[in-house]
């Protein structure tokens, strides 16, 4: 038998493979790597590409977006990206983030009035209690 | 037969609210169920992390992470994790409570809270709380996107590579099982390393490419990205729990309530009946 090396591949969504493999490549940011067993310890960055695993039987291909490999000697784990991703596309999200919260809140107070909040949290703890006791009470 | 009419009137409408809050609980049934799933798939990619960083922690690393060391705890930076919708019994004012008793304890030891809010209950009561507000998103759906999150994680990581918050907390329900959903406050920043550092038998380091702080930067931020993802996806499973014990209890409670409104009914019908009748034999008698 030939030698084999575990291959995971997962995203943030779901496991994606898991698995024996004799070979994998992977979309490295400075070009193709090819992982066989043995490798010696690497961590990578990906950028968007294919993802390719040869087992014994066939070869099988997986599209990823980017992410992170790390290799151990018997081991192979790929953290796929679910998104595409760039600097700039996650501080144009950050920043729409930030203008809701600036939308939403735009009459709020500069300190945090616990007491209004404490009072408004007793109410609903209030009413919470009422119903269950008019459960029992039935 | 005019008796009873408003009676009548009243059970039916007690039924169609009951129609309405059965078919809700089995919608939140089928949603919970699929939660569930959702939570369990995403668990592989927390752990796998979880063990690249802690063999990174372990490997013999010349650049040490901010997100990995500790620093002087001043200000704080917490998202609140809360559903978009109502109808889910005590779920998010118990959440809230929880918060509100953290956010005083770190006023109590006079350090500076910075937050942020995810679903439009949690948006809400951080707008009626005040204080300052940086991020919100609202909207997820029932099948929350990352990359919807991505924007409010990257806003407090700023804040944290900024020097402007010390630590970065999560406020979100987990679920324990259908009846039990536990609120809690879990800390995200600095990462919690202890028990990493247990086992140092032999020192080694990766081939990094391009070079450890950008493979370091990239990964920590995934690995906080993915636990903020973690308690979305909790505090949903958490939702369509609470959401169909309470919708259960809504529709016992309309049961019984239909029950007793039928019980008043007979008895009127009944009443009337007899009193026609007396009438009648009473009409009789005295011809």
């Amino acid at each position: 038998m030939s030698m084999t090396i575990h291959v995971d591949i997962v995203s943030a969504e779901e496991e994606i493979y898991s698995g024996l493999a004799e070979m994998v490549f992977a979309p490295g940011i400075l070009g193709e790597l090819g992982i066989a067993p043995r490798h010696a310890p690497l961590v990578s960055q990906l950028k968007a590409g294919e993802v390719r695993v040869k087992t014994d039987k066939e070869e099988l291909d997986f599209f990823i977006s980017g992410g992170i490999l790390e290799v151990q000697p018997h081991l192979v784990t790929v953290l796929s990206d679910t998104a595409i991703r760039a600097a700039d596309l996650d501080e144009a999200k950050a920043l729409e983030a930030k203008k809701r919260a600036e939308e939403a809140l735009a009459d709020k107070a500069s300190d945090i009035d616990y007491a209004k909040a404490q009072a408004e949290l007793a109410e609903a703890a209030a009413q919470l209690n009422a119903i269950s006791r008019l459960r029992k009470l039935r | 037969m005019a008796v009873g009419k408003e009676i009548k009137t009243k059970i039916t409408s007690v039924k169609s609210t009951q129609k309405i809050t059965r078919a809700m609980e089995m919608v939140a049934a089928s949603k919970m169920r699929k939660t569930q799933e959702r939570v369990l798939a995403a668990r592989p990619y927390a752990k796998k992390m979880g063990q690249v960083i802690r063999h990174l922690a372990q490997a013999n690393s010349e650049y040490k992470h901010p997100y990995l060391s500790e620093r002087k705890n001043e200000r704080v930076g917490v998202i609140l994790i809360s559903s978009d919708r109502g109808l889910c019994g005590g779920l998010n004012s118990n959440l809230f409570r929880k918060f509100v008793a953290q956010l005083k304890q770190w006023h109590e030891a006079d350090t500076e809270i910075v937050m942020a809010s995810i679903g439009s209950k949690g948006e809400g009561f951080l707008g009626r709380l005040g204080g300052n507000v940086v991020g919100s998103v609202t909207h997820l759906g029932e099948t929350p996107a990352l990359e919807d999150l991505i924007g409010i994680v990257k806003t407090m990581l700023d804040l944290y590579d900024e020097g402007k918050i010390d630590r970065f907390y999560i406020a979100h329900n987990d679920y324990v099982n259908t009846m039990t959903q536990k609120p809690q406050v879990v800390q995200v920043l600095p990462v919690y390393t202890e028990e990493l550092e247990e086992q140092l038998t032999h020192h080694w380091d990766y081939i990094y490419e391009p070079d450890a702080k950008e493979v370091l930067d990239q990964l920590l931020t995934r690995y906080i990205e993915s636990l903020v993802y973690q308690g979305v996806l909790e505090n949903n499973a958490c939702e369509q729990a609470a959401r169909m014990v309470a919708m259960k209890s809504a529709s016992d409670n309309a049961g019984e309530l239909i029950d007793e409104l039928q019980l008043v009914y007979n008895k009127a019908r009944q009443a009337s009946i007899t009193q026609e009748l007396s009438e009648i034999v009473a009409g009789a008698a005295a011809v």
